[in-house]
């Protein structure tokens, strides 16, 4: 056990209570919490940023307007509804149609029928703080319902995958990318079963694999190799994701953006508590590379000169 | 410079908690051990005596100054007379008057006795004496007697111990032999060896007292020689010239007055009994600290009412629960539905006993659970809907009350201490995890909150720390001095090393 305490160690992995006592409450003030912590706030601050995001169909705040929400959702076929600040991806569902010819049956990501009624008891819990951190009031949001882009046809099983990057100090360190499974109900969030891939962060290429907490080489759904897969503008999304740093005020920070079929990259959300499985998908460990960025990244470097530098820093072959 | 003014801090607080404690232990004699008892004694003096026709007076000495003990309580029992207590030469007298009291009298003095390591006999430093004047062959004895133990001698303490060595031979010289003549009591012999200290201008003066022993129906009253070194009193047992009191001498007074003075009667004796009590160690060293004129114990939970009291060793058990949850979340790793649920858990257990309690809380949850889901399909809003788990598991608390209760299963009664709310969310949180995170996730943190709340649980039943944290609240500084390590620990955790160990596995 000590043994394996120590080669951990040795190989810089991050454990929850040093990236909780050492990297997030130190580095990120929690007055600046709430930019990120609720979404719809985040979304207001990309988009006056002139950042991409999903658009934001239609917000929710109390109980009279729940019964708006059909009204809400009649001109789109496929839309998200989220609690405004939950966290790890509790409470979201994805609607990717109607039933043929009754406007009140939505069929979700995951194939199930769902009805407006179902809905606006749904959206009335999450009003109600029951997704929300806490237990706190919240606001439901509706917005776009990502088309994922192609290239990720053969790793994907419903839902959509996204891509989470984590920035140090405005420098992105690590990145992976979440493919729902069907385990995961088309949801992106590892713990609820997707996949997470590592990301090389100089190529933009996928790694290995990794579900729960085992390495895994082949999409559990699809069958097809998990590796290799070049994620499409990949230095855009790095860039993105290193001015969201600025953006926040938050010095260590998850980001993570998806790839639309037709609107390329958007910014979906950011956390301020990433979670630790992405240094199993890249097989490294990430304090190692927060150690490095203190010790060795440029100060006062613009996003585009970040981006230079962790690309070069943190190659996949580069041993770190 | 976080870190070191969390290690100053740290520092103060386990300095002021155990400074606090070793005094209580070893000052005070507050017990480590929960029941344990210690030893006091009862001494009695009867007077007893033959009464004139005239006024009577009756001087007794009591003991003043006890090194090594200390009088909690005392008594003077006598009827019809007028009393006082003044300090006397040697010590502190007891004085009896009445004007008339024909016939058999006895007078009764009482005390309580405890140990206390701290109580000290007065340090005065004494005049020398003058030597005494003799005649001959007496002081010419005494003078070679003197000249050879002064040579077997280096300081005053193996001087006077040889000398009284020298007058216990059993085969004495011509000098000895001289001195030992009338020589019946150990009080004699100290006389004798006080006289040619004397001699030697060393001060001296005999002690008088009894040993605490079991049972004595009538105590012998000893006499030690206390012998002055320049610096500090020496004791003597003038019989055998040995160092030392025993440890279980009481000093009752000083010099070579007689215990009891008569004046107006005849036939007077005095008997000295001497009974040992075992008591609970607490209350002695609640008396020992009143004694002192400490405040601790004035500011300690051991001053509330009884009741209070009560809740409050229940209470101080509280911050060792909130550690084992510290260390078992962020040292071991487990997960649990709410910080602190597992705590409360761990006390409605005390009332329940472990085995039923993990039964009978397994058993409210599972149900409270089918009613929850059945609950969803009514599409409720959140607050009613809770109101309606907390509603269902009171009335399924009071359903297994009674079922238990007709089937004769005494325990099942209990389950009335679990705290419902608490119950009530945790069945409210388990449902959302098992929904939004599948039924294996909600069980596994179930699994984890029982098992988090069995340790404390455990942990909190020891009976030694129970008794160490409601004797010593002081302690409290100490486990919040380890919690606040805690809050700076950022190793991994212990299930982290099974979470992460497929980063090891690999050769890169």
């Amino acid at each position: 056990m000590i043994g394996l305490y120590r080669e951990l160690r040795r190989r810089g992995v991050l454990g929850l209570n040093a990236r909780n006592g050492t990297y997030i409450l130190p580095s990120n003030d929690r007055r600046h919490y709430p930019l990120v912590d609720d979404k719809l706030r985040t979304k207001r601050l990309a988009l006056e940023a002139g950042m991409p995001v999903p658009e934001l169909y239609g917000e929710i705040a109390t109980e009279r307007e729940i019964k708006r929400l059909g009204e809400m959702l009649e001109p789109h076929e496929a839309f998200v509804i989220k609690p405004a600040c939950g966290s790890g991806g509790d409470g979201i569902v994805v609607v990717q149609g109607r039933m043929y010819g009754r406007r009140t049956q939505f069929r979700q990501a995951s194939g199930a029928l769902v009805s407006l009624e179902t809905l606006q008891h749904h959206v009335s819990n999450m009003l109600n703080g029951q997704f929300s951190l806490g237990g706190h009031p919240d606001r439901a949001m509706i917005e776009y319902c990502v088309h994922f882009d192609p290239v990720f046809d053969d790793v994907c099983f419903q839902g959509v995958p996204d891509v989470r990057v984590i920035v140090y100090r405005g420098f992105p360190v690590m990145a992976m990318l979440r493919l729902p499974t069907r385990q995961s109900g088309g949801r992106a969030n590892l713990h609820q079963g997707a996949i997470g891939a590592g990301i090389d962060v100089a190529s933009g290429h996928t790694l290995r694999g990794v579900l729960g907490t085992e390495v895994v080489d082949q999409h559990p759904d699809t069958g097809r190799a998990i590796a290799g897969v070049a994620i499409p503008e990949w230095d855009f999304l790095m860039r993105s994701a290193a001015r969201c740093a600025e953006l926040t005020g938050l010095g260590y920070l998850g980001v993570d953006m998806v790839l639309d079929r037709e609107l390329g990259p958007l910014i979906l959300e950011l956390n301020a508590r990433p979670g630790l499985n992405i240094q199993i998908a890249n097989g490294r460990g990430l304090a190692l590379r927060l150690e490095h960025v203190e010790a060795a990244a440029p100060a006062d470097a613009d996003a585009e000169r970040r981006v230079q530098w962790s690309m070069e820093a943190f190659a996949h072959d580069g041993g770190r | 410079m976080r870190n070191r003014h969390l290690i100053g801090l740290v520092v103060v607080l386990t300095l002021l908690s155990v400074g606090v404690f070793a005094y209580k232990v070893w000052a005070l004699g507050f017990p480590l051990q929960p029941d344990s008892t210690t030893d006091t004694w009862t001494v009695e003096a009867a007077v007893s005596f033959e009464a004139g026709r005239g006024a009577v007076k009756v001087n007794l000495f009591v003991p003043s100054l006890t090194p090594g003990f200390r009088i909690v309580s005392e008594n003077f029992i006598s009827r019809g007379f007028g009393f006082t207590t003044q300090l006397a030469p040697g010590g502190r007298e007891a004085e009896w008057s009445v004007r008339e009291a024909p016939g058999r009298q006895t007078l009764y003095y009482r005390a309580q006795v405890i140990r206390d390591s701290g109580a000290r006999g007065e340090d005065t430093t004494p005049e020398f004496p003058t030597a005494p004047i003799l005649e001959e062959p007496y002081a010419t004895a005494m003078r070679m007697l003197i000249d050879q133990v002064r040579e077997q001698s280096a300081d005053t303490g193996s001087f006077a111990a040889n000398l009284m060595r020298r007058l216990n031979e059993a085969s004495p010289d011509q000098n000895v032999a001289l001195f030992r003549e009338g020589i019946a009591t150990p009080l004699d012999m100290a006389q004798t060896a006080s006289q040619l200290l004397a001699g030697a201008r060393i001060p001296t003066r005999v002690i008088r007292g009894v040993l605490l022993q079991e049972q004595q129906r009538d105590a012998e009253m000893l006499a030690y020689l206390e012998v002055y070194d320049g610096n500090e009193w020496l004791h003597f047992n003038p019989m055998t010239g040995e160092r030392g009191l025993p440890e279980n001498f009481l000093t009752w007074w000083r010099g070579t007055r007689p215990m009891l003075q008569l004046e107006g009667g005849r036939d007077a004796g005095v008997t000295i009994s001497v009974r040992r009590n075992t008591v609970d160690a607490l209350q002695v060293a609640e008396l020992r600290a009143e004694q002192r004129g400490s405040r601790l114990v004035e500011f300690s939970p051991l001053s509330l009412p009884i009741q209070t009291q009560a809740l409050y060793s229940l209470l101080l058990l509280i911050p060792i629960g909130a550690l084992v949850i510290a260390f078992l979340r962020n040292v071991v790793g487990f997960k649990t539905f709410g910080t602190f649920m597992p705590v409360l858990i761990a006390l409605a257990f005390k009332e329940t006993q472990l085995v039923s309690g993990l039964v009978l809380f397994s058993l409210i949850v599972s149900l409270g659970l089918l009613v929850r889901f059945y609950l969803e399909h009514l599409k409720l809003l959140l607050v009613p809907r809770l109101a309606a788990v907390l509603i269902v598991v009171v009335l399924l608390m009071l359903a297994v009350s009674i079922v238990s209760n007709r089937l004769a299963i005494d325990v099942g009664l209990s389950i009335a201490l679990f705290p419902m709310v608490i119950i009530a969310m945790t069945i409210e949180r388990m449902s959302i995890v098992w929904e939004e995170r599948g039924a294996a996730e909600a069980i596994q943190q179930g699994l984890g909150s029982l098992l988090v709340a069995a340790v404390a649980y455990l942990v909190m039943g020891v009976a030694y720390i129970q008794h160490l944290s409601f004797v010593f609240p002081e302690l409290m500084f100490l486990v919040l001095a380890v919690t606040l390590l805690l809050g700076r620990y950022t190793g991994y955790r212990l299930l982290e090393l099974r979470r992460f160990r497929a980063l090891v596995r690999d050769g890169s």
